[in-house]
């Protein structure tokens, strides 16, 4: 019983430091942030490796998930002679739920995983010291463009997620199962409302950008400076990420769409 | 003696430091004089890395001063730190280059950081530290592609870009062959006489060690064994100096692991 109670306590106290440090670092990157703006090209470029490089897999994605959600909507609609409202079926599923969220965690596996492993990799072979022997805080130069470029990729690749999402929907649901062209965007236009979808679902994926750029740095950062602590550092950034996104949505749903 | 101590570049009094529950250092006491070659010798994991990190101000002693040029240390704000970091140079034992970046834009790299030098001024500079490591040609090869030799020398001129007071050399010799050690032996000496650098070389390579230090500290088990200079410690009596000097496998320092009787252990039957 003892031995459990402390083993209760040591891990509660883990998890607090751990959780310590990373706000630590978090503040860290947040008052780097200036100097990020100072010098945009160290954030174009890491735009590019954690943004753009995700476009194609996020793309791909959002179209299936449209067709998919399209082909299932449209077998349950039908029953009931709904098929009218196959588009607003598909936006607001796709703006409220599936965008934010697989967007935040296909971009975990793909960007996120390599953030942690790069920075693991050059705390491991000592760049990260060296740049601070050479005075130059890598908390500022390497982590916050790295972090401000993720936090801002997420929502942007949600969007992007939920449009092509929306053109698989009509792919499916207007080109081949023929559903009425101005019912599907008509009901979609009509039902889609600003404050309560559009809004909400950029909220969300703002605060799972926030979420996916914190873990995968911390992790990096934070990691055991060997090949295994590399490894182990970037299961857990996706594992973490996974479990905190869905987490968040559960919450953030709860308190948005409570009527 | 004693006149060095007044004026040393680096000055550490009753150094105490642990990694978690293992204790690296246990009352250490240095110094490393201006405008000399000061090795520090000793077994691999005896926290010779640590130390310099020490020195540069990146791990903060349990107990204990260091001072660098009248400074401590550890009472630095950290601009300040981050200013007198710029007046130290320290070659790591992987040389530590930024892979995303080529040899020219490395060598540029505190120079882009720390100084408002025009393109063309810091294009001078950067063949000239290149030329003075004999890579001026290789400026345009990525990290990756350099021998293990040449990163470290790419990585030299890197250090020595802002004319840094003082050099930290961590194993520059290990995993190097004769011809590259050699280079690199011949590079320290040249930036310590000529430049006036003074260096502090971190090493277990005695021979190249004893050529060019002016001054050795051995250390182990988190203490100074011995100290002094190559020729009074190469006629040491002390048995651990004499042992890893020469080299030997076994003496003070213990060739087998502590372990029961190796006959208790074979007619054991559980692991
Ligand atoms: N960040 C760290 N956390 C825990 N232990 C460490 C850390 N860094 C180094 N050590 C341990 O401290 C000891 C000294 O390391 P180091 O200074 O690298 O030795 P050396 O350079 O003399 O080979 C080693 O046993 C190493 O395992
Ligand atoms: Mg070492």
């Amino acid at each position: 019983m003892i031995r459990f109670i402390t083993a209760v306590g040591h891990s509660t106290l883990q998890l607090l430091t751990s959780l310590g440090r990373a706000s630590l670092l978090l503040l860290a990157m947040l008052r780097g942030l200036p100097s990020v703006l100072k010098r945009p090209r160290l954030l174009i470029d890491q735009m590019h490796s954690v943004g753009v490089l995700t476009i194609s897999i996020v793309s791909i994605s959002g179209l299936f998930v449209g067709m998919v959600l399209a082909l299932q909507s449209h077998h349950i609609l039908s029953r009931f002679g709904a098929d009218s409202a196959l588009g607003l079926m598909v936006a607001a599923a796709l703006i409220r739920e599936l965008g934010p969220v697989l967007s935040a965690l296909l971009f975990t596996g793909r960007a996120g995983s390599a953030l942690t492993a790069e920075i693991g990799l050059m705390k491991a072979t000592e760049q990260l010291s060296s740049l601070e022997m050479m005075a130059v805080n890598p908390k500022y130069h390497i982590l916050a463009p790295r972090f401000l470029a993720s936090f801002l990729s997420v929502p942007l690749l949600a969007a992007l997620f939920s449009s092509l999402g929306v053109l698989g929907g009509w792919l499916v649901g207007g080109v081949i199962l023929g559903v009425d062209e101005a019912a599907f965007w008509g009901g979609m236009q009509g039902g889609i409302d600003l404050r309560n979808d559009l809004i909400n679902g950029v909220i969300k994926s703002i605060t799972f950008g926030f979420v996916c750029a914190w873990i995968a740095i911390y992790q990096g950062y934070d990691c055991v400076p060997t090949s295994e602590g590399v490894s182990r550092a970037t299961t857990r950034t996706v594992v973490q990420t996974s479990m905190a996104v869905l987490g968040l949505d559960f919450i953030l749903t709860a308190l948005m769409f409570n009527h | 003696m004693d006149q060095l101590r007044q004026n040393s570049l680096v000055r550490i009094r009753n150094l105490h430091f642990s990694h978690g529950d293992r204790v690296i250092f246990d009352g250490i006491d240095m110094d490393i004089p201006h405008g000399q070659i000061t090795a520090i010798m000793g077994p691999s994991g005896t926290g010779k890395t640590t130390l310099l990190k020490l020195i540069a101000g990146q791990l903060v002693p349990d107990i204990g001063t260091i001072e660098v040029d009248g400074h401590d240390i550890q009472r630095l704000p950290t601009s300040q730190l981050y200013k007198l970091r710029m007046r130290m140079g320290m070659l790591f034992q992987s040389g530590a280059l930024l892979t995303d970046l080529d040899v020219f834009d490395n060598v540029a790299f505190p120079l882009r950081e720390h100084t408002r030098l025009n393109n063309a001024m810091i294009r001078k500079l950067v063949l000239l530290k290149l030329e003075a490591v004999g890579l001026r040609g290789a400026r345009h090869l990525m990290p990756a592609e350099l021998s293990g030799g040449m990163a470290r020398r790419v990585a030299l001129a890197r250090a020595i870009a802002l004319d840094p007071m003082m050099m930290m050399y961590d194993e520059p010799f290990s995993g190097q062959d004769p011809i590259s050690m050699g280079v690199l032996v011949q590079l320290i000496r040249q930036l310590n006489r000529a430049a006036h650098i003074s260096s502090i070389l971190v090493s277990h390579d005695i021979h190249e060690t004893l050529q060019i230090a002016d001054y050795i500290y051995m250390i182990d088990g988190g203490k100074i064994i011995s100290q002094g200079a190559p020729q009074s410690l190469q006629t040491q009596q002390d048995a651990w100096t004499d042992q890893f000097i020469q080299g030997r496998p076994d003496g003070p320092v213990a060739f087998h692991y502590a372990a029961p009787p190796l006959a208790d252990d074979l007619l054991e039957s559980a692991p």
